[in-house]
């Protein structure tokens, strides 16, 4: 519902100042927006294309094809079942038809009561820990039966409050001091790095010698 | 709570083995003291004190083949930026989605500073003024240590300006993706990094050495890739290349999953280790889960070709998988017993790259899905007898000829990839998929015929 | 090294050998062979994205055979193409399969049906039936995704031409790719439409049925179409398609003339067609009832035989320079020609002007160096433009020129008022306040002390200049604002073309023919073939048996004497001085002073309301002749349908008027009047009647050099003959606002009013200014303020705009927000207006 907050604009206005083009950007700051609201809204991504100068149009466009951004608010608690062929191969679908069961809810969809989103994803890079599951991009794993119920008691219940919220992704952001940045490098530059013609002169002139 | 913990090292992966996971067990390995305790950033001072040329002559001579899946020999690839055309840039792929496939996501969660000076390393070589890590979106807690390492490593002068006190300066950009399994593939990875849709680009002209990143010279490498590089560096590539039988030289991470007793990522000597070891050997995946025997294994990602137990005697090599008509890949292994059915499993992969197609092209776009479409209603028990023979002639028309590697009417190898698990399963399981069509159909036609 | 002209490509075609040029793409070499390949994605006039993959081909470069999509894939030497093996053709018929298993097969209702390259291929390429049993993808039936289109993504075979067209030509990406794989639809942002001045060439280039537009559809089916080539009437002369069926036009298409329009056309073009068929055209011949005032229908020949009394009655009583004629800029060159002949040869006069006031010194246009379009697109050229904003005058030069500054190194300086739309792919924009393209022109060509001149800083001036030595200059001459004399552009080219010898110009003047009519000598002292009244005299007398005898009025100069009572008969050709004419109150005062006003118009404008003898015109689409462009690039004009009523074609209506004036034009048809042009005229002497209708980039005006033994021709003006005049430099005083008065694509003009389509999108004007002085006026909420210039005072409705600079007011021509031109007074050189925000009271 909202455009980015100040302290948001500063971050976005930060990334964006380390690509040599602003719309490279735009993953990083739709992940902002998300993070803000907990879902990419309109609204977001109309400040997002002013942002990174472009329309709200080619936004939407980048948006809409991955699958992390969400364009409506999702429970406080986003639950993705693996269901790649590892997952699959121990017991994925089983999990799934369960935990829509336990949660009451078809894929895709949010409990009223409760504050969980269920989808079935692709697989997640955990195929050793199969069958297993995201919350909001948390690993856990492997899961059986019991272990999901737990889950979902303990989602149900609040008693994962260490997870951040829906659309937090890293905890920790990239925050270099601005006096070691060596900078964007941009297209325009038509030249090599500067280290790099050093070291071709001392070369040329080690051969020369 | 089932939050998972990561295996103890079993006794076959002895530490002095290892290169690229060898921190994986160490509470601090993925700390900049961690990392510095055990030689870290010795690597790139080593490199720095040697001139670019030197630094790709060595990674040529240890023949390290990329890691990502096509296996491209990295030293080769970096000799093919145009002389001349500036600035050029470094891509990490850390994107990794195919199924089966975890072994990046480990690199980057446990040994994060390892990766950062293959990135060091690499720019140095190529001459790339500014590295983007591209990390895959689901995956938050390799981003956090990934943000932390570089936070360290920018505040102790390893990554930024005058790097280690030299003049050499790169920036390194973390970039998490949002999920698209396409978004792997080197050129959409490049327009994703522009801000775009992940679509891929055509090769040629789009080669991205030549012309990637904002039209530039681009280098993309796999982050499993990127992480040999300090250890070629200090140790030299004739000690890389003793590590495995080269060209398959060095070591490689697999994951084993699936219907094994122990599934896990491990570490082993590339070319050496055979599947039969690698899948049954207590050293690695102890064998199978239960009872059954095995019954089918993809060899390198859901992309590859199956093998079966005749193939289980091979080296995990890449000339030599290659060979027998398949692929290493990703370096994943996935094992499936006699309990497993086939069509389930094959409409499983299928639907897997029907939803993660980019829609670009039309044989792809509508050729997956469409595949998907039959396999579904065949396993609904509504499918016909010439259902099969459709299938098989839906793949050949996303990739004539139905062989490895894949002729494409495609511009990526995505579409073509669907077609592998449907041309093994029916040319080895046909039955299988016959046993789900009702008889009644047939019989039914066939009585209308007669009338 | 030296540089090698590359050589021609060698391959083969279907074991036949052909040649291609290094870098062409397969596809098109093999077009250009007459190999046709079966495509979607591919179009020639954008970015190749090989994304339908209906192109591929067998191809052989020396390692065997491989598929590969033909419109990706530049030609190389000694490759082996196989369009048509077995390979490529399962590889199509595959393609064309998987395309129709989600496309509606609802051909019979589909307005592309019939001219559908989907159901076209389908037949010739085509599996014939469809294997596919599942459930169709759908999605909600047509929705508008602007006021004109209308999308249906069940129809949609995602080849990305729109989309590309949006973005890279129009450089409006509005309109994209959403959601992913099978699942993938065209759409825009919610509430954020399509509105782009060229949305309609998108319907024109998609492949299948799934854009409409709507002043299209449902209309006609294309079988029963008949289309013609012909050319728009603008300044560009765009070649379009006419199709039309049962006398009615139906459409217009955007033909790819590679020297003009490149097949684009603007939306407000594209969807004039309406006013064709508009039921306020003109039918019938009218005459003011002497004592009612009433217009009522009469004959042609009563209306002819009163409009040939009035002129001969003037001439009798006060001489032949007692009679006039304003316009003619929207005729055919023939019925320009024919005109000219009458007045000029006949009557005697050479009171005749095309441009309305708002042109510029019709003998400079004519001495000028003429630029084509192609060479202001030329690679590694550089523009200077100095007009009003490109998008918003001239619609397909806008997308050209947008094209080549992306594209093909052409580096654009801008000595415009305002931000244009293209400043933001400008190289320099010089922000030239009104009044100053002279000072700042002068300020360019020689080298500047200080700091600024006039507001600009120096530096930014030598830029210019630097650029300007290294680069072929083409220079865009048009009217920055109808509220600055003209005095100031003109002195500005006169000084670059001194400075530059090999500068070329292209004139942009807004109505459609204006510079074509110059060339045909509409204009006083000029005759046919860009030639002086003083120099070619002898030469049209010779010919026309008569020529004036000096030098008469323009516009303006013939509103003055007729408001002084000393022009008795004036003739409006599709004229309408009460819009147009920048002084409104001259224009009134003059129409009003006349004794015959006889006007020869479509439409009842403003001012044939005002007229005594009204004769109805036949206008685009019922008329057969030659458009002439501002390159000077004549193009033929087709007729598909008749006029309504008993309206006639404007040199029929000449040359009756001639016949009852007691002379003869010897013209019976336009070909005749197009033949004597070119027998006359050493300009128009290149351009045959049968050329004109065969090349689709019909032919560029330029007189040959004199054969031997030939007779002495009339020569052309040159520049060396013209003197720079004198701009009055009006202290800039920092109280008030400079006025500019700029134009706007859908405006209050008579085409779009009569369109319903494009009426609807006409907006009231809004007085533009900066926001920094917008805040500082205090407005309130309603923007209400009075402005006022020593002229007189209006009430605009005032909105905050970057594009306009500080001290500068921008307010439209033509539009219901509010008329410039009561603030403006004849031969001020800048109009300084002072503007308060008017009190709520
Ligand atoms: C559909 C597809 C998905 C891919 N996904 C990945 C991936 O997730 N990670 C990766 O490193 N390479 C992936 N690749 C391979 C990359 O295109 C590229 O070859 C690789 O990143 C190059 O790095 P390397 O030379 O170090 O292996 C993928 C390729 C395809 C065709
Ligand atoms: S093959 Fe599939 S994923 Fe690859 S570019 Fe084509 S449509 Fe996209
Ligand atoms: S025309 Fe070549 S892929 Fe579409």
């Amino acid at each position: 519902m909202a455009r980015l907050s100040e302290a948001n604009v500063r971050l976005a206005l930060e990334i964006i100042g380390r690509y040599p083009r602003p719309r490279s950007a735009l993953i990083p700051v739709l992940h902002i927006a998300q993070a803000q609201d907990g879902y990419v809204s309109s609204d977001a991504m109309r400040h997002v294309a002013e942002l990174v100068g472009t329309t709200p149009s080619e936004v939407l466009s980048t948006c809409s094809f991955y699958e992390m951004f969400k364009r409506s608010r999702p429970g406080a608690y986003q639950l993705n079942i693996c269901r790649g062929i590892s997952c699959f191969l121990r017991g994925a679908d089983d999990l799934i038809e369960r935990a829509t069961e336990r949660l009451g809810i078809p894929l895709g969809g949010t409990a009223p009561h409760c504050p969980v989103s269920l989808e079935a994803v692709e697989c997640v890079a955990a195929c050793t820990e199969a069958p297993c599951a995201q919350v909001n991009y948390r690993y856990f794993g492997p899961l059986g039966a019991s272990e999901l119920d737990e889950l979902i008691d303990g989602l149900e219940a609040g008693r994962l409050a260490e997870l951040p919220p829906h659309g937090v992704l890293s905890t920790v952001l990239q925050s270099p001091s601005p006096d070691r940045l060596a900078g964007p490098s941009m297209p325009e530059d038509s030249g090599p790095p500067a280290w790099w013609e050093r070291r071709q002169e001392r070369e040329t002139g080690k051969e020369a010698g | 709570m089932a939050r998972f913990e990561r295996r103890k090292p079993t006794p076959a992966e002895g530490l002095e083995d290892l290169i690229v996971t060898s921190r994986r067990h160490s509470p601090d390995g993925h700390t900049l003291e961690g990392y510095l305790r055990s030689g870290g950033y010795e690597a790139i001072r080593l490199a720095l004190g040697r001139s670019p040329a030197d630094v790709i002559a060595e990674v040529k001579a240890a023949s390290l083949l990329g890691r990502g899946g096509a296996g491209f020999p990295a030293g080769v690839k970096w000799g093919f930026c145009p002389p001349g055309v500036w600035p050029r840039y470094l891509v990490v792929n850390g994107d990794e989605s195919e199924p089966g496939t975890y072994k990046d996501r480990l690199l980057m969660e446990t040994d994060p500073h390892q990766l950062l000076e293959g990135c060091l390393i690499a720019a140095y070589a190529v001459g790339a003024s500014q590295c983007f890590l591209y990390v895959r979106g689901e995956m938050a807690l390799a981003q956090e240590r990934l943000a932390t390492a570089l936070n360290e490593a920018y505040a102790a002068g390893f990554v930024g300006r005058d790097i280690c006190g030299s003049d050499f300066c790169l920036d390194i950009v973390l970039h998490p993706g949002a999920g698209a399994y396409i978004v792997g593939e080197e050129t959409a990875l490049i327009e994703s990094l522009e801000g775009k849709r992940g679509m891929p680009r055509l090769k040629p002209p789009y080669f991205p050495a030549a012309i990637g990143l904002y039209g530039l010279p681009t280098i993309v490498n796999n982050v499993e890739t990127l992480s040999n590089l300090p250890f070629i560096v200090t140790h030299g590539a004739e000690a890389f290349a003793a590590r495995g039988a080269p060209p398959s030289a060095g070591t490689r991470v697999f994951a084993v999953s699936g219907h094994v007793r122990n599934p896990g990522v491990f570490e082993v000597p590339f070319g050496v280790t055979t599947f039969r070891e690698i899948i049954y050997d207590d050293r690695y995946a102890g064998g199978m889960m239960g009872e059954a025997p095995l019954k089918a294994f993809i060899p390198g990602g859901a992309s590859a070709p199956w093998f079966f137990p005749e193939h289980l005697d091979l080296p995990l090599d890449k000339a030599k998988v290659d060979a027998a008509g398949s692929m290493l890949g990703s370096g994943a292994i996935v094992v499936m017993d006699e309990t497993t059915d086939i069509p389930r499993a094959c409409h499983n992969l299928v639907r897997f790259f029907a939803r993660e197609s980019c829609g670009k092209c039309t044989p792809c776009r509508e050729g997956t899905t469409w595949l998907e479409q039959v396999l579904e209603r065949i396993l609904a028990g509504r499918g016909s007898r010439s259902d099969l023979d459709m299938l098989a002639d839906i793949c050949e028309n996303i990739s004539p000829g139905l062989r490895w590697p894949p002729r494409m009417t495609t511009i990526c190898p995505l579409g073509p990839s669907a077609v592998s698990p449907i041309s093994s399963a029916l040319e080895r399981f046909r039955s299988e998929f016959e046993a789900r069509i009702p008889v009644r159909k047939t019989l039914a036609v066939k009585a209308a015929a007669l009338r | 090294m030296t540089v090698v002209e590359s050589p021609a490509v060698r391959l083969t075609v279907d074991g036949r050998a052909i040649t291609a040029a290094p870098g062409q793409l397969l596809i098109a070499a093999c077009e250009q062979a007459g190999v046709y390949i079966p495509h979607f994605c591919y179009h020639p006039r954008m970015r190749s994205v090989g994304m339908c993959r209906m192109c591929l081909v067998e191809v052989d470069t020396g390692r065997g055979p491989a598929l590969q999509p033909s419109c990706m894939l530049p030609v190389s030497e000694g490759m082996v193409v196989e369009t048509a093996s077995d390979a490529a053709a399962r590889a199509q018929d595959g393609v064309l399969e998987f395309l129709l298993l989600n496309h509606p097969l609802d051909c019979p209702v589909c307005d592309k049906g019939g001219e559908c390259p989907l159901q076209d291929q389908t037949m010739a390429y085509g599996p014939g039936e469809s294997r596919f049993t599942e459930e169709k993808r759908h999605f909600a039936k047509p929705i508008p995704i602007s006021d004109l289109i209308l999308l249906d993504r069940e129809r949609c075979i995602l080849c990305d031409r729109c989309t590309r067209f949006a973005d890279e030509v129009a450089g409006e990406p509005l309109i994209g790719f959403q959601d992913r794989g099978s699942h993938t639809q065209v759409n825009t942002f919610p509430e954020a439409p399509f509105d782009s001045y060229f949305s309609g060439n998108t319907v024109q280039i998609c492949p299948v049925g799934a854009l409409t537009a709507r002043p299209y559809r449902f209309k006609a089916r294309p079988w029963d179409i008949s289309e013609t080539i012909s050319t728009y009437p603008n300044a560009m002369g765009d070649r379009v398609s006419v199709h039309a069926s049962r006398n009615q036009i139906l459409r217009l298409q955007g033909v790819d003339s590679e020297a003009v329009n490149h097949g684009w056309l603007s939306d407000r073009d594209r969807f004039s067609f309406e006013a064709v068929h508009s039921p306020n055209r003109l039918r019938e011949p009218m005459l003011r009832d002497e004592s009612s005032g009433e217009m009522q229908a009469v004959s042609w020949s009563s209306a002819l035989s009163l409009a040939a009394a009035a002129i001969r009655e003037a001439v009798d009583a006060h001489g032949a320079s007692s009679v006039a004629i304003l316009g003619g800029a929207g005729l055919c060159a023939e019925d320009q020609y024919a005109w000219v002949k009458l007045v000029k040869g006949i009557v005697g006069t050479d009171n005749v002007d095309a441009r309305m006031g708002d042109g510029l010194w019709a003998d400079l246009l004519c001495a000028l160096p003429r630029a084509s379009v192609a060479d202001a697109c030329h690679p590694g050229g550089a523009v200077l433009l100095i007009s009003g904003d490109l998008r918003e005058e001239f619609g397909t030069l806008y997308l050209r020129l947008r094209h080549a500054l992306l594209n093909d190194d052409v580096a654009l300086v801008e000595l415009t008022p305002l931000e244009t739309s293209l400043s933001s792919l400008a190289s320099v924009s010089l922000r030239a306040r009104p009044g100053d393209t002279a000072l700042l022109t002068e300020a360019m060509l020689s080298p500047q002390r200080g700091e600024s001149v006039a507001g600009v800083p120096t530096k930014a001036l030598a830029a210019v200049a630097s650029m300007l030595k290294r680069r072929p200059l083409t220079v865009l001459l048009g009217r920055t604002s109808l509220a600055e004399s003209p005095a100031a552009v003109e002195r500005a080219a006169i000084l670059l073309a001194r400075k530059f010898p090999q500068a070329r110009f292209l004139p942009l003047l807004r109505r459609g023919g204006t510079v074509g009519a110059l060339d045909v000598g509409m204009a006083p002292g000029l005759l046919p073939g860009r030639v002086t009244l003083a120099s070619a005299s002898d030469w049209y007398r010779s010919a026309w048996g008569a020529a004036p005898e000096a030098r008469g009025l323009g516009t303006e100069e013939v509103l003055q004497a007729a408001a002084a009572g000393k022009i008795k008969t004036l003739v409006l050709l599709g004229a309408d001085p009460v819009v147009d004419f920048p002084y409104s109150r001259l224009a009134s005062e003059g129409l009003s002073a006349v004794s015959t006003l006889i006007s020869v118009d479509l439409f009842n404008t403003a001012s044939v309301r005002r007229a005594d003898i009204v004769l109805p015109a036949a206008g685009f689409g019922e008329r057969e002749g030659t458009h002439v462009n501002v390159e000077g690039r004549a193009t033929a004009v087709t007729a598909q349908v008749t006029p309504p009523g008993v309206a006639r074609r404007d040199w029929q209506i000449a040359a009756e008027l001639a016949r009852l004036l007691g002379g003869d034009l010897g013209i019976s048809s336009p070909r005749d009047a197009w033949e004597e042009l070119a027998r006359l005229s050493p300009l128009h002497s290149g351009a045959s009647w049968e050329a004109l209708r065969t090349d689709l980039d019909g032919v560029l005006l330029q007189a040959p050099p004199p054969a031997d033994g030939e007779p002495l021709r009339p020569e052309a003006l040159r520049l060396a003959d013209l003197e720079p005049p004198e701009a009055a430099v009006v202290p800039f005083d920092g109280y008030s606002f400079r006025l500019v008065a700029d134009r706007t694509v859908y405006d209050g003009g008579t085409v779009v009013g009569n369109c319903p389509s494009l009426a609807a999108k006409a907006r009231p004007g809004r007085l533009r200014l900066n926001v920094a002085d917008y805040e500082r006026l205090g407005v309130g909420g309603d923007g209400a303020v009075v402005v006022t210039s020593s002229a007189g005072s209006l009430v605009a409705t005032a909105k905050p705009d970057d594009r306009v600079p500080p001290a500068v007011a921008a307010l439209a021509q033509n539009t219901a927000g509010g008329d410039p031109r009561l603030l403006l007074s004849p031969g001020d050189a800048v109009c300084e207006v002072r503007i308060e925000a008017a009190s709520l009271t």
